[in-house]
Protein backbone atom coordinates (compact mmCIF):
# COMPACT_ATOMS: atom_id res chain seq x y z
CA UNK A 1 0.00 0.00 0.00
CA UNK A 2 1.40 3.34 -0.90
CA UNK A 3 2.53 6.56 1.84
CA UNK A 4 -1.05 8.27 1.61
CA UNK A 5 -3.00 5.40 2.95
CA UNK A 6 -0.38 4.51 5.38
CA UNK A 7 -0.85 8.31 6.46
CA UNK A 8 -4.62 8.07 6.87
CA UNK A 9 -5.75 9.33 3.26
CA UNK A 10 -9.14 7.31 3.00
CA UNK A 11 -9.67 6.47 -0.90
CA UNK A 12 -12.82 5.32 -2.71
CA UNK A 13 -12.03 1.82 -3.44
CA UNK A 14 -14.21 0.13 -6.24
CA UNK A 15 -13.95 -3.64 -6.97
CA UNK A 16 -15.85 -4.46 -10.14
CA UNK A 17 -17.32 -7.92 -10.38
CA UNK A 18 -17.78 -8.97 -13.68
CA UNK A 19 -17.66 -13.14 -14.04
CA UNK A 20 -19.67 -16.14 -13.34
CA UNK A 21 -18.63 -17.96 -10.15
CA UNK A 22 -17.33 -21.05 -10.72
CA UNK A 23 -16.23 -21.03 -14.54
CA UNK A 24 -12.82 -19.27 -13.90
CA UNK A 25 -11.50 -18.62 -10.31
CA UNK A 26 -11.92 -14.51 -10.71
CA UNK A 27 -15.26 -14.34 -8.42
CA UNK A 28 -13.29 -16.07 -5.24
CA UNK A 29 -10.13 -14.38 -5.93
CA UNK A 30 -11.51 -10.60 -6.55
CA UNK A 31 -13.93 -11.02 -3.11
CA UNK A 32 -10.33 -12.93 -1.24
CA UNK A 33 -9.11 -9.40 -2.62
CA UNK A 34 -12.22 -7.14 -1.19
CA UNK A 35 -12.18 -9.10 2.42
CA UNK A 36 -8.28 -8.57 2.43
CA UNK A 37 -8.67 -5.04 1.76
CA UNK A 38 -10.98 -4.44 5.14
CA UNK A 39 -7.92 -4.23 6.97
CA UNK A 40 -6.67 -1.13 5.23
CA UNK A 41 -10.15 0.92 6.66
CA UNK A 42 -10.70 2.29 2.62
CA UNK A 43 -14.27 3.34 1.30
CA UNK A 44 -14.89 -0.20 -0.43
CA UNK A 45 -17.33 -0.32 -3.09
CA UNK A 46 -18.31 -3.41 -4.62
CA UNK A 47 -19.89 -3.25 -8.05
CA UNK A 48 -21.49 -6.20 -10.03
CA UNK A 49 -21.73 -6.33 -13.39
CA UNK A 50 -22.32 -8.53 -16.65
CA UNK A 51 -21.91 -12.18 -15.40
CA UNK A 52 -20.89 -10.54 -11.92
CA UNK A 53 -24.31 -10.10 -11.31
CA UNK A 54 -24.60 -14.25 -11.04
CA UNK A 55 -21.90 -14.21 -8.28
CA UNK A 56 -24.98 -13.38 -5.75
CA UNK A 57 -27.60 -15.95 -7.07
CA UNK A 58 -29.42 -17.44 -4.41
CA UNK A 59 -29.87 -21.24 -3.69
CA UNK A 60 -26.28 -22.21 -4.64
CA UNK A 61 -25.90 -25.96 -4.34
CA UNK A 62 -22.10 -26.71 -5.39
CA UNK A 63 -22.38 -30.40 -3.62
CA UNK A 64 -22.70 -32.19 -7.13
CA UNK A 65 -19.62 -29.63 -8.57
CA UNK A 66 -16.98 -30.10 -5.79
CA UNK A 67 -16.28 -26.97 -5.22
CA UNK A 68 -16.52 -24.14 -2.46
CA UNK A 69 -19.62 -22.41 -2.26
CA UNK A 70 -18.40 -18.85 -1.67
CA UNK A 71 -22.32 -17.55 -1.92
CA UNK A 72 -22.30 -17.38 1.56
CA UNK A 73 -19.07 -15.69 2.19
CA UNK A 74 -21.02 -12.59 0.76
CA UNK A 75 -23.52 -12.39 3.48
CA UNK A 76 -20.34 -12.28 5.84
CA UNK A 77 -19.04 -8.94 4.64
CA UNK A 78 -21.67 -6.84 6.82
CA UNK A 79 -19.28 -8.10 9.25
CA UNK A 80 -16.36 -6.62 7.49
CA UNK A 81 -17.86 -3.82 7.36
CA UNK A 82 -18.19 -3.62 3.54
CA UNK A 83 -21.83 -2.70 2.62
CA UNK A 84 -21.56 -0.28 -0.19
CA UNK A 85 -22.73 -3.22 -2.85
CA UNK A 86 -24.33 -2.07 -6.30
CA UNK A 87 -25.91 -4.17 -8.54
CA UNK A 88 -26.56 -3.26 -12.39
CA UNK A 89 -29.97 -3.46 -13.16
CA UNK A 90 -29.41 -4.16 -17.17
CA UNK A 91 -27.20 -6.75 -16.24
CA UNK A 92 -30.17 -9.09 -14.15
CA UNK A 93 -32.57 -8.05 -16.19
CA UNK A 94 -30.92 -9.48 -19.24
CA UNK A 95 -30.27 -12.67 -17.00
CA UNK A 96 -34.00 -12.88 -16.43
CA UNK A 97 -32.92 -12.17 -12.10
CA UNK A 98 -33.92 -9.81 -9.93
CA UNK A 99 -33.32 -8.12 -6.62
CA UNK A 100 -34.78 -10.88 -4.69
CA UNK A 101 -32.93 -13.19 -6.29
CA UNK A 102 -29.96 -12.07 -4.39
CA UNK A 103 -28.25 -13.51 -1.57
CA UNK A 104 -27.61 -9.76 0.20
CA UNK A 105 -29.04 -6.41 0.61
CA UNK A 106 -27.39 -4.22 -2.99
CA UNK A 107 -28.32 -1.28 -4.21
CA UNK A 108 -29.96 -1.81 -7.74
CA UNK A 109 -28.79 1.31 -10.10
CA UNK A 110 -28.92 1.60 -14.03
CA UNK A 111 -26.40 1.23 -16.74
CA UNK A 112 -25.43 5.04 -16.41
CA UNK A 113 -25.88 5.12 -12.40
CA UNK A 114 -22.94 2.94 -12.86
CA UNK A 115 -20.99 5.11 -14.54
CA UNK A 116 -21.52 7.54 -12.65
CA UNK A 117 -20.28 5.69 -9.47
CA UNK A 118 -17.62 3.66 -11.35
CA UNK A 119 -16.44 7.44 -12.60
CA UNK A 120 -16.43 9.00 -9.19
CA UNK A 121 -13.42 6.17 -7.83
CA UNK A 122 -10.19 6.93 -6.99
CA UNK A 123 -9.16 3.12 -7.77
CA UNK A 124 -10.90 0.38 -9.82
CA UNK A 125 -9.52 -3.06 -9.90
CA UNK A 126 -12.07 -5.33 -12.18
CA UNK A 127 -12.20 -9.12 -12.71
CA UNK B 1 -22.42 -35.27 -33.59
CA UNK B 2 -22.33 -33.52 -29.98
CA UNK B 3 -21.77 -30.13 -29.17
CA UNK B 4 -20.63 -28.75 -25.88
CA UNK B 5 -20.66 -25.33 -24.80
CA UNK B 6 -19.21 -24.27 -21.47
CA UNK B 7 -18.74 -20.43 -21.42
CA UNK B 8 -21.57 -18.10 -20.65
CA UNK B 9 -23.44 -16.56 -23.50
CA UNK B 10 -22.68 -13.45 -21.87
CA UNK B 11 -19.26 -13.16 -22.19
CA UNK B 12 -18.26 -15.37 -25.36
CA UNK B 13 -19.56 -15.68 -28.27
CA UNK B 14 -18.89 -19.57 -27.94
CA UNK B 15 -22.81 -20.31 -27.39
CA UNK B 16 -23.95 -18.44 -30.04
CA UNK B 17 -21.58 -19.65 -32.93
CA UNK B 18 -22.37 -23.37 -31.80
CA UNK B 19 -25.99 -22.25 -32.64
CA UNK B 20 -24.95 -21.38 -36.29
CA UNK B 21 -22.92 -24.19 -36.96
CA UNK B 22 -24.57 -26.98 -35.83
CA UNK B 23 -26.37 -28.96 -38.07
CA UNK B 24 -30.26 -29.95 -37.93
CA UNK B 25 -30.05 -33.15 -35.71
CA UNK B 26 -26.70 -32.95 -33.86
CA UNK B 27 -27.27 -32.33 -30.21
CA UNK B 28 -26.07 -29.96 -27.95
CA UNK B 29 -24.89 -30.08 -24.41
CA UNK B 30 -24.63 -27.10 -22.26
CA UNK B 31 -22.45 -27.55 -19.02
CA UNK B 32 -20.29 -25.44 -16.82
CA UNK B 33 -21.11 -21.81 -17.10
CA UNK B 34 -22.81 -22.40 -20.70
CA UNK B 35 -25.80 -23.73 -18.23
CA UNK B 36 -27.20 -19.97 -17.79
CA UNK B 37 -28.08 -20.19 -21.48
CA UNK B 38 -30.68 -22.90 -20.63
CA UNK B 39 -32.35 -21.21 -17.73
CA UNK B 40 -35.82 -19.57 -18.61
CA UNK B 41 -36.29 -15.54 -18.87
CA UNK B 42 -32.60 -15.09 -19.39
CA UNK B 43 -32.50 -13.44 -23.26
CA UNK B 44 -29.65 -16.48 -24.18
CA UNK B 45 -32.82 -18.57 -23.62
CA UNK B 46 -34.86 -17.34 -26.17
CA UNK B 47 -32.33 -18.10 -29.05
CA UNK B 48 -32.00 -21.64 -27.79
CA UNK B 49 -35.39 -22.05 -27.70
CA UNK B 50 -35.36 -22.02 -31.09
CA UNK B 51 -32.73 -24.80 -31.31
CA UNK B 52 -34.46 -26.81 -29.25
CA UNK B 53 -36.92 -27.41 -32.62
CA UNK B 54 -33.50 -28.99 -34.62
CA UNK B 55 -32.04 -29.93 -31.98
CA UNK B 56 -31.53 -32.29 -28.80
CA UNK B 57 -30.57 -30.01 -25.95
CA UNK B 58 -29.16 -31.18 -23.06
CA UNK B 59 -28.05 -29.32 -19.95
CA UNK B 60 -25.62 -30.60 -16.76
CA UNK B 61 -27.79 -30.63 -13.64
CA UNK B 62 -25.10 -30.08 -11.20
CA UNK B 63 -23.84 -27.32 -13.05
CA UNK B 64 -27.14 -25.59 -13.24
CA UNK B 65 -27.39 -26.59 -9.07
CA UNK B 66 -23.77 -25.18 -8.15
CA UNK B 67 -25.06 -21.85 -9.67
CA UNK B 68 -28.15 -21.49 -8.18
CA UNK B 69 -30.26 -22.29 -10.64
CA UNK B 70 -33.55 -24.75 -10.71
CA UNK B 71 -33.47 -28.02 -12.85
CA UNK B 72 -37.23 -27.24 -13.22
CA UNK B 73 -36.92 -23.87 -14.39
CA UNK B 74 -34.87 -24.48 -17.98
CA UNK B 75 -36.08 -23.74 -21.37
CA UNK B 76 -38.72 -26.45 -22.85
CA UNK B 77 -37.78 -29.39 -24.09
CA UNK B 78 -34.49 -28.97 -22.73
CA UNK B 79 -33.06 -32.34 -21.38
CA UNK B 80 -31.45 -32.30 -17.67
CA UNK B 81 -28.80 -34.64 -17.45
CA UNK B 82 -26.04 -36.07 -14.47
CA UNK B 83 -22.33 -37.27 -15.12
CA UNK B 84 -23.20 -40.54 -16.28
CA UNK B 85 -25.23 -39.20 -18.87
CA UNK B 86 -22.96 -36.76 -20.19
CA UNK B 87 -20.22 -39.89 -20.57
CA UNK B 88 -23.25 -42.13 -22.18
CA UNK B 89 -24.51 -38.90 -24.49
CA UNK B 90 -20.53 -38.71 -25.83
CA UNK B 91 -20.13 -42.17 -26.57
CA UNK B 92 -23.95 -42.32 -28.25
CA UNK B 93 -23.12 -39.47 -30.64
CA UNK B 94 -19.52 -40.37 -31.61
CA UNK B 95 -17.34 -36.82 -32.77
CA UNK B 96 -17.64 -34.40 -30.31
CA UNK B 97 -17.01 -30.91 -30.82
CA UNK B 98 -16.54 -28.67 -27.99
CA UNK B 99 -17.09 -24.81 -28.06
CA UNK B 100 -14.94 -23.48 -25.82
CA UNK C 1 3.50 -31.76 7.41
CA UNK C 2 1.05 -34.05 9.17
CA UNK C 3 -0.73 -34.50 12.78
CA UNK C 4 -0.93 -38.28 13.78
CA UNK C 5 -4.29 -39.20 16.30
CA UNK C 6 -5.42 -42.78 17.29
CA UNK C 7 -3.13 -44.15 14.91
CA UNK C 8 -4.48 -41.93 12.31
CA UNK C 9 -2.14 -39.82 9.64
CA UNK C 10 -3.88 -36.39 8.93
CA UNK C 11 -2.42 -33.90 6.50
CA UNK C 12 -1.88 -30.34 7.26
CA UNK C 13 0.06 -27.50 5.32
CA UNK C 14 3.64 -26.05 6.53
CA UNK C 15 2.19 -23.90 8.90
CA UNK C 16 0.27 -26.34 10.14
CA UNK C 17 -3.69 -25.94 9.11
CA UNK C 18 -5.37 -28.87 8.24
CA UNK C 19 -5.62 -29.78 4.13
CA UNK C 20 -8.70 -31.03 4.54
CA UNK C 21 -11.38 -30.03 7.28
CA UNK C 22 -13.50 -32.59 7.26
CA UNK C 23 -11.03 -34.59 8.82
CA UNK C 24 -11.28 -32.63 12.13
CA UNK C 25 -12.45 -34.18 15.37
CA UNK C 26 -11.76 -33.27 19.33
CA UNK C 27 -9.04 -35.37 19.36
CA UNK C 28 -7.33 -33.81 16.87
CA UNK C 29 -7.97 -30.60 17.78
CA UNK C 30 -5.81 -31.64 21.26
CA UNK C 31 -3.33 -32.71 19.18
CA UNK C 32 -2.70 -29.43 17.86
CA UNK C 33 -3.14 -27.91 20.78
CA UNK C 34 -0.39 -29.56 22.61
CA UNK C 35 1.75 -28.77 19.32
CA UNK C 36 0.79 -25.08 19.93
CA UNK C 37 1.33 -25.37 23.86
CA UNK C 38 -2.28 -24.62 24.50
CA UNK C 39 -4.10 -25.94 27.07
CA UNK C 40 -7.64 -26.14 26.12
CA UNK C 41 -10.34 -24.69 28.53
CA UNK C 42 -13.85 -24.71 28.43
CA UNK C 43 -13.13 -20.83 27.30
CA UNK C 44 -10.93 -21.82 24.86
CA UNK C 45 -13.87 -23.91 22.98
CA UNK C 46 -16.10 -21.28 23.27
CA UNK C 47 -14.03 -19.66 21.05
CA UNK C 48 -13.25 -22.41 18.42
CA UNK C 49 -16.71 -23.38 18.64
CA UNK C 50 -17.56 -19.97 17.63
CA UNK C 51 -15.19 -19.90 14.84
CA UNK C 52 -16.50 -23.40 13.75
CA UNK C 53 -19.89 -21.97 13.18
CA UNK C 54 -18.59 -18.62 11.59
CA UNK C 55 -17.27 -20.89 9.05
CA UNK C 56 -20.43 -23.34 8.49
CA UNK C 57 -22.18 -19.76 8.09
CA UNK C 58 -19.88 -17.82 6.27
CA UNK C 59 -17.39 -20.33 4.10
CA UNK C 60 -14.14 -18.33 5.81
CA UNK C 61 -12.59 -17.95 8.56
CA UNK C 62 -13.15 -13.97 10.13
CA UNK C 63 -10.40 -12.11 10.78
CA UNK C 64 -9.35 -11.26 14.34
CA UNK C 65 -11.28 -7.52 14.08
CA UNK C 66 -14.55 -9.22 12.57
CA UNK C 67 -13.78 -12.31 15.30
CA UNK C 68 -13.74 -9.97 18.46
CA UNK C 69 -16.86 -7.88 17.07
CA UNK C 70 -18.91 -10.92 16.33
CA UNK C 71 -18.21 -12.51 20.01
CA UNK C 72 -18.81 -9.20 22.10
CA UNK C 73 -21.84 -9.36 20.28
CA UNK C 74 -22.31 -13.11 21.56
CA UNK C 75 -21.08 -13.54 24.36
CA UNK C 76 -20.43 -9.74 25.79
CA UNK C 77 -17.95 -7.39 25.81
CA UNK C 78 -15.80 -9.33 28.72
CA UNK C 79 -15.33 -11.95 25.39
CA UNK C 80 -15.03 -10.02 22.69
CA UNK C 81 -12.23 -7.96 23.01
CA UNK C 82 -8.15 -8.62 22.04
CA UNK C 83 -6.91 -8.76 25.74
CA UNK C 84 -8.91 -11.78 26.48
CA UNK C 85 -8.30 -13.36 23.44
CA UNK C 86 -4.68 -13.26 23.33
CA UNK C 87 -4.37 -14.89 27.01
CA UNK C 88 -6.37 -17.46 25.50
CA UNK C 89 -4.21 -18.11 22.26
CA UNK C 90 -1.10 -15.98 22.61
CA UNK C 91 0.13 -16.34 18.76
CA UNK C 92 -2.50 -14.40 17.67
CA UNK C 93 -6.61 -16.13 18.47
CA UNK C 94 -7.62 -15.71 14.91
CA UNK C 95 -5.15 -17.96 13.59
CA UNK C 96 -4.15 -20.59 16.98
CA UNK C 97 -7.80 -20.64 17.22
CA UNK C 98 -8.87 -21.69 13.83
CA UNK C 99 -5.60 -23.90 13.25
CA UNK C 100 -6.88 -25.86 16.69
CA UNK C 101 -10.38 -25.56 15.04
CA UNK C 102 -9.23 -26.98 12.00
CA UNK C 103 -10.19 -24.49 9.71
CA UNK C 104 -7.86 -22.53 7.42
CA UNK C 105 -6.29 -19.42 8.21
CA UNK C 106 -8.44 -16.29 8.59
CA UNK C 107 -9.39 -14.38 5.31
CA UNK C 108 -8.39 -10.51 5.55
CA UNK C 109 -5.22 -11.38 7.94
CA UNK C 110 -2.50 -10.05 7.16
Amino acid sequence: MDEEMESGVVKKFMFVNRKAPYGTIYALEVLEMVLISAAFDQDVHLAFVDDGVYELKKGQDTAGIGMKNFSNTYRALEGYDIEKLYVEKESLEERGLTEADLVVPVEVVSRAGMAELMDGMDVVLSA
Amino acid sequence: MIHTVNKSPYERNAFDSCLKHAVKGSAILLYEDGVYAAVKGCTAAARLADAVADHPVFVLGPDLKARGMDPANVVDGVRVVDYGDFVDLVVEHGTVQAWL
Amino acid sequence: MAYTSNGRTVEADEEGYLVNIGEWNEELALQIAKDENVDLTPEHWEVINFLREYYAEYQIAPAIRVLTKALAKRLGPDKGNNKYLYELFPYGPAKQACKIGGLPKPTGCI
